[in-house]
């Protein structure tokens, strides 16, 4: 294993529309450590998801070099990738979605059932292993998708506003859970948000990008004590300084 | 009480309509060979009711053949379209044309080709009702977001698996939307094959009756044609809520 989980080297994207080239990602540059939580923070629409994209090997980059998992294999055999809209299919039943990334990866499902059981007592979906999606409030809709992504078996995490369109008490209940399982399964994470207190309730360190084209503006360690406390003087204190960073640069 | 005015309000209008057409006949001393009163297209119905039911089980599989054929052949042709985008260019054009024969027009070819048996009549009926399941299979096709469609590659799918596990069942609403149409279709392109060649089948016995001025006949069998397309139709309702159980779910 190298030393850093992804290696973002110099990434450019552009987007053909219509005649002209619209520019999407400058030049991105970073480096993630193995196990850690980065969160990328940035303006809507400046490019976070092609970034995440380009991650998990869906689309090329035009320039500069991409490499995750730090094995020199394609970037899509290291990563689970969690779009930002719903993805859940919905004539399967809960245990049968969460259970997809091994069945596409031919595994026995005799192996995948037992652990994808064991997570839903985790996440809290205990009982609704044969319920459709349909019948899952958008919370525990949510955490399906969450532990289907878990259960892809795959070291980096990529996850695309997963918390986005939930409301306020449901995103609290899951933040704090996800920071569990995090600690306890020491994935490598990357976030997206454009939630300034949610980077910092989580991340380890945060990633914040420019406009269009998105560059990285500024690299941020975050080191308050964990478990850290919504309330706290301190997160307060920080989330102020950065919302006053992310309003100088624009 | 919404149950019981549903069932209600069909057969009091039906009762209605009967009522005044029984009336009217009767009042005008309307010849039976122009328009025979309900109650004597009732006594022929019951007095001929062995010889429909043998005709009907001739055109019901007729009927049934051609949903098959237009069926499979709909569909197969909406995924060669689908992932093609040659044959795509190459067929839409043609299949949309095909639609402006008037199938008149080539029921006798077929009567030439194939013979007085079951295999021209199935075919007209084919052609006509595989439109219907070529256009709604096509979209169908095409209902998974792009977000499923990265989720599913970006855990390694093979477009078969792709196909399989996501876009065939993403199609079905869409395919049986496209079947129930098709099936009424089918019941008049199974008719219109008798008219113009047949010994047997409630498209050659309203022929027959016609030409011997046995109008109540004539009604007797588009009476049964009538039931032969509910019951079709009732039987893919009950086939489409079987394949698609998850919809029932909430």
């Amino acid at each position: 294993m190298s030393r850093a989980a992804i290696r973002a080297d110099r990434v450019t994207k552009s987007f053909a529309d219509g005649r002209s080239e619209v520019p999407v990602l400058a030049s991105i540059s970073f480096e993630v450590e193995w196990g850690t939580w980065t969160t990328i923070l940035g303006p809507s629409g400046c490019g976070k998801t092609t970034l995440l994209r380009i991650l998990a090997g869906l689309i090329e980059p035009d320039g500069g070099e991409v490499s995750v998992g730090g094995r020199g294999e394609s970037p899509g055999g290291a990563t689970a990738y969690l779009p930002q809209r719903d993805t859940l299919l919905p004539w399967r039943t809960a245990l049968d979605n969460a259970v997809l990334a091994s069945e596409i990866a031919r595994r026995p499902l005799a192996e995948a059932r037992p652990e994808a059981v064991e997570l839903f007592e985790r996440f809290g979906l205990s009982g609704f292993e044969r319920a459709y999606p349909s019948q899952l409030s958008g919370g525990m809709r949510q955490r399906l998708a969450l532990v289907r992504t878990f259960l892809a078996r795959r070291d980096v995490l990529l996850l695309d506003e997963p918390l986005g369109a939930l409301d306020p008490l449901t995103r609290a209940t899951l933040q704090d859970w996800l920071l569990s399982v995090w600690a306890e399964l020491r994935k490598t994470i990357l976030l997206v948000t454009h939630d300034v207190e949610e980077a910092l309730l989580l991340s380890d360190r945060v990633l914040v990008l420019t406009d269009r084209p998105a560059a990285v503006a500024r690299d941020l360690r975050v080191d308050l004590h964990r478990p850290r406390n919504r309330a706290s003087a301190e997160l307060a204190e920080t989330k102020g300084r950065l919302l006053d960073l992310l309003l100088e640069g624009r | 009480m919404k149950r019981l005015t549903d069932v209600a309000a069909p057969i009091v209008l039906l009762f209605v309509l009967l009522a005044t057409w029984e009336g009217a006949v009767r009042l005008f001393d309307v010849p039976h060979y122009i328009l025979p009163a309900p109650s004597r297209i009732a006594v022929a119905f019951v007095s001929h009711f062995p010889s429909l039911l043998h005709h009907a089980s001739v055109t019901l599989a007729e009927i049934v053949l051609g949903l098959l054929l237009g069926g499979l052949g709909g569909f197969g042709l909406a995924v060669a379209v689908f992932y093609s985008l040659i044959l795509e260019r190459a067929l839409f054009p043609l299949i949309i044309a095909s639609q402006m024969i008037p199938v008149f027009a080539i029921a006798p070819l077929l009567i030439v080709w194939m013979g007085y048996g079951l295999w021209p009549k199935a075919t007209v009926a084919a052609l006509i009702g595989f439109f219907p399941v070529v256009v709604n299979a096509s979209d169908g096709l095409r209902a998974p977001s792009e977000e499923s469609v990265e989720l599913f590659r970006s855990l390694g799918a093979t477009r078969w698996q792709v196909f399989r596990k996501l876009r065939l069942p993403a199609s079905l609403p869409t395919l049986f939307a496209g079947l129930k149409v098709a099936v009424t279709l089918c019941v008049v392109g199974a008719t219109i094959g008798e008219w113009v060649g047949a010994h047997q089948g409630l498209g050659y016995l309203m022929l027959q009756s016609n030409a011997l001025l046995r109008v109540d006949l004539v009604f007797a069998a588009i009476l049964m044609l009538s039931v032969l397309g509910l019951l079709l139709f009732g039987g893919l309702r009950i086939i489409e809520r079987r394949a698609l159980y998850w919809r029932g779910a909430d």
